[in-house]
């Protein structure tokens, strides 16, 4: 009610004609002025909003969105689920607590899986997936991708022998496909552009429902990826061990269609003694032995779900494991460390930053306008220079056969033999990122200690304190906002920096942005890279929400 | 305030000078003694050379005779330089006279006093210009790497150091070849193509969303500022490298990553923050009243904008700008992971060359670039000057 108050106010004292009946003051237009105020100010904020807006959308699109796609990143992980959509379901009730292999089923899910990802050329990158929780998964794929063929051609090889046209292409197509389809590919030529898509034949499903699914998928992969007509291809040899495990299980003495007399004859075959069959189990150890080893079936297991915290288990050293997360060994942490080594340097960076930006802030501001004003060049020079121009000064400067080391060797202080070794290492890091963050420490200093005035100090001095008591009583807590909005700045800056460590910092001086860039170009750990990467991104939020309550962000001043 | 108190100068005594001026006389020996085989010798030289020096000056010569005294000084320094060391021997030993000279006059005839109140301590004294030496020495690291590189560029040898010819100001030493260079090779000039094209780009489109916004943002009542102002300036405070990793999985998702296009648009990114202080800093000093009083006499927005606002605003605009085009320009992270080969920029292929070590060519072009910052950071404060008399000028 405190409008209306207001309003009854300026009744009193301003004209009463331009009152409504309840008293409220009136526009010029016979609105409410209360009324036509709201509606002015709404206009006044569509208007600042529609301005807004054209910038605010671009850095969504080009800025916000590639961030939340790297935190996407972190945790996704569809790709075990989507190459293996049969085993990963197959192995939801194992128990990857356990010690014991997984049943036929996940064996028979798994061959299925794997056959068509190798067709796909995709188990390789499943395979490095994997890779990245047990090693050897990749070559474990690689070389299933070449050896699953074997089981399927056990089979293959006795159809083959029994009836020659099990190995060709058209009869298994017209034994699988409809009668339309076959009619339609037929009459199908290049200039038609896309093929007729393959239909399966009425009720074969039924009967056949593996060698069904495997065949669709066969005849789907030919005609969409290859390119070619599944008339003309001889099927795969997961067809061959589908229909095996069809005929096996459920015979088909019902089946009257066309090629029954085929089926029928292949079902007298698999019932005959001489019949050679493999169990899934042991075509894979065929392949290689480490898939009866329960380890590789635990990691599908744990990794099935289409999200996951390995990434961010693995950015600090741990991993996912049967019982819950856990640490690596010892000797295979080296997240940790880095991250410890990446925020002590930013700290040791943040203190000598500290200590040679107080007395240049304290000189310039306490110095004639025109002599600071000179004076703040020097400082704004390097601001302004490249940053690589900056990093290839120091390597130039720091090299064992550079310049310091010239200098040094010419005055005698140091041996041509013993050169300093400056580079490469956390020495030669922390100097030059010293040097390249110090205008942005001095800069916020500067700005704050010049608005110290010096009268305090006169009166300090004139009540009788001494020259220490002054400063370090006085001055120096007038400072300290200068301080802290350096620091922060620095100190964010610091801990994503890249260039520079990855210039003169060698191994020992890099950051965990140096192991972010080798993850993204190098190691091909995407998942990692993001999670490392998210990490360190709410890190520097956090400071960054610091900063903007101990300095606000408006007061960011760029230059002087 | 300090011309207002008159510090009496006084000449001090001669133990006094010959002591302090002997002192530093000793600290230039170890480093000529140095150079020469013998510190000790030099410590003991230079204090002995130096204390007398002063002693004659003050107590044997007259205080008329000073600049006959600090010429001669300068020329027997020098002949002592040239015979110990040569060419650069010659060119030391002139700044020592000179600087002596100096020194014993300062000292010796207690003016270094003239500028502080007269009720200091003599130790009060000592640590002002301890204080000053110190500050001159961080200046020294500030500006130091930057003023190595442009001698070295000119270097005849493929060497990152000083060699004796140079040291020696053998005109053979030097040469322009690292500039033939860089004008030469087809790989950096169509780096610096590549990065002539992005950069102004990149700062037009940030130039341009960065200024609308920026006047939005600065009405009276804009709801979720402080968010908004959060999001526009996330790219400045986010690490390169974690931009850099976002936007590479995210433009090869939409096809952008390996383009022109998608370099710039994430160089314009980058930029906005910097164009978004710079002039929201600029638009606080404005005075609404003149749009108003624009509107007032007929002009419509878009006039007033042109006519009445940017004029006003410009210069935070272009410094704006500026600073955006110099992010760019030197931006390596991100176009690393964004761009592919065909679009290396100066500064990709800089880092490229520190990384293998090829060339110093390199130091041609860092030479390039602080004349280039050099000549930025001039239209900068020129800006800022006038941008800062602009808005005294206005009422208000």
């Amino acid at each position: 009610m405190t409008d209306a108050t207001a309003g009854t106010d300026q009744t009193t004292t301003g004209s009463p004609a331009t009152t409504d009946a309840k008293g409220g003051m009136i526009a010029a237009d016979g609105t409410p002025l209360k009324k036509s105020l709201s509606r002015a100010l709404r206009r006044q904020k569509m208007r600042a909003l529609l301005l807004i807006a054209p910038l605010l959308l671009f850095v969504l699109v080009t800025f916000i969105a590639p961030i939340a796609d790297m935190l996407f990143r972190s945790v996704e992980n569809q790709i075990v689920r989507e190459t293996l959509p049969r085993t990963v379901a197959a192995l939801s009730d194992y128990d990857a607590g356990g010690d014991e292999l997984p049943g036929d089923a996940v064996f028979e899910a798994a061959y299925y899986d794997v056959f068509f990802a190798a067709e796909r050329k995709l188990h390789t990158r499943l395979g490095s997936r994997l890779n990245y929780e047990q090693t050897g998964a990749s070559s474990l794929f690689r070389k299933s991708g070449r050896g699953i063929d074997d089981i399927g051609e056990v089979y293959q090889d006795q159809f083959e022998d029994l009836d020659e046209r099990w190995d060709e292409a058209r009869p298994w197509a017209e034994l699988m496909g409809d009668p339309e389809w076959i009619a339609a590919q037929d009459a199908w030529s290049e200039d038609d552009g896309a093929m007729p898509p393959f239909e399966l034949r009425d009720g074969i499903r039924d009967v056949l429902p593996r060698t069904a699914m495997a065949y669709e998928t066969f005849a789907r992969f030919m005609q969409t990826e290859e390119e070619d007509s599944p008339l003309e291809e001889e099927p795969w040899t997961v067809v061959h061990t589908a229909l095996y495990q069809d005929i096996s299980e459920n015979g088909v003495a019902g089946y009257s269609g066309p090629g029954a007399d085929r089926l029928q004859a292949v079902e007298a075959l698999i019932a005959s003694p001489d019949f050679e069959t493999i169990r899934f189990q042991d075509g894979f150890e065929e392949i290689d032995e480490d898939w009866v080893d329960p380890e590789i079936w635990k990691t599908i297991k744990t990794y099935s779900p289409p999200y996951t915290s390995g990434y961010f288990l693995n950015a600090v050293d741990a991993q996912k494991t049967a019982d819950g997360p856990a640490l690596r060994d010892e000797d295979e942490r080296i997240y940790g460390l880095l991250f410890k080594r990446t925020l002590f340097m930013s700290m040791v960076i943040t203190i000598s930053c500290i200590l040679l930006a107080y007395p240049i802030a304290y000189l310039l501001s306490n110095l004639p306008m025109r002599t600071a004003n000179l004076l703040m060049i020097l400082v704004l020079l390097p601001f302004w220079t490249s940053l690589l121009v900056r990093t290839s000064a120091w390597k130039v400067m720091l090299q064992q056969q550079g310049v310091i080391n010239d200098v040094l060797v010419w005055l005698g202080l140091v041996g041509d033999a013993d050169r300093l070794v400056m580079i490469n290492n956390q020495f030669g890091t922390i100097v030059a990122m010293t040097h390249i963050l110090l205008p942005f420490m001095i800069l916020p200093m500067y700005s704050v200690m010049s608005t110290i005035p010096p009268s305090y100090v006169r009166a300090a001095k004139s009540l009788g304190a001494t020259n220490w008591t002054t400063f370090w009583r006085v001055y120096f807590p007038q400072s300290v906002p200068g301080i802290g909005a350096g620091s922060i700045l620095v100190f964010i800056l610091a801990i994503g920096y890249y260039i520079t460590p990855e210039i003169v910092g060698g191994t020992t001086g890099t950051f965990i942005s140096n192991r972010i860039a080798y993850h993204i170009s190098s190691s091909l750990n995407w998942g990692l890279a993001a999670a490392l990467g998210a990490i360190l991104l709410a890190a520097v939020l956090i400071l960054y929400w610091a900063y903007d309550r101990i300095v606000g962000i408006d007061n960011v001043k760029l230059g002087g | 305030m300090g011309d207002a108190i008159l510090t009496p100068i006084e000449k001090k005594p001669a133990s006094f000078t010959a002591s302090v001026v002997g002192a530093f006389g000793a600290f230039a020996g170890i480093f000529v003694g140095a150079a020469n085989g013998s510190t000790l010798l030099g410590i003991v030289a230079g204090f002995v050379i130096l204390a007398g020096l002063a002693y004659l000056a003050m107590e044997v010569l007259d205080e008329s005779q000073e600049k006959m005294v600090r010429w001669g000084l300068i020329g027997l320094m020098g002949v002592a330089g040239f015979v110990l060391g040569g060419l650069p021997g010659l060119v030391v030993g002139l700044l020592f006279g000179w600087f002596f000279g100096w020194l014993i006059y300062w000292v010796g005839e207690g003016r270094y006093r003239a500028h502080l109140v007269p009720y200091l301590t003599p130790g009060q004294v000592l640590w002002h210009y301890t204080f000053r030496v110190i500050c001159g020495a961080i200046f020294v690291f500030l500006i130091t790497p930057i003023l190595v590189v442009m001698p070295l560029s000119f270097n005849a040898e493929d060497f990152f150091t000083f060699t004796p010819e140079m040291l020696r100001f053998d005109p053979e030493g030097y040469s322009l070849k690292h500039y033939r260079d860089f004008l030469q090779s087809d790989d950096w000039q169509q780096a610096l193509r590549n990065s002539l094209i992005i950069a102004p780009l990149a700062t037009l489109l940030s130039v341009s969303f960065g200024t609308l916004a920026a006047i939005g943002l600065s009405q009276p009542h804009v709801p979720y500022r402080r968010a908004i102002m959060a999001i526009l300036i996330s790219p400045m405070i986010v690490p390169l490298i974690i931009s850099a990793a976002g936007m590479y999985f995210f433009y090869s998702r939409i096809g952008l990553q390996g383009t022109y296009l998608g370099v710039v648009l994430a160089h314009a990114a980058l930029g906005i923050p910097f164009v978004i202080i710079t002039v929201t800093a600029t638009l606080v000093g404005f005075d609404r009243s003149l749009t108003r009083a624009a509107a007032n006499m007929g002009a419509d927005p878009v006039t007033t904008f042109f006519r009445v606002q940017m004029p006003l605003i410009l210069p935070g605009v272009i410094s704006g700008g500026l600073f955006a085009f110099i992010t760019s320009f030197d931006e390596v992270v991100v176009v690393i992971f964004v761009g592919s080969a065909n679009q290396q920029t100066l500064p990709w292929q800089m880092f490229t060359g520190l990384r293998e070590q090829i060339s110093p060519t390199i130091l041609a072009v860092a030479t390039i670039l602080v004349g280039i910052s050099i000549a930025l950071l001039a239209t900068v404060e020129m800006l800022r000057r006038r941008s800062e008399r602009l808005r005294g000028m206005s009422p208000g």
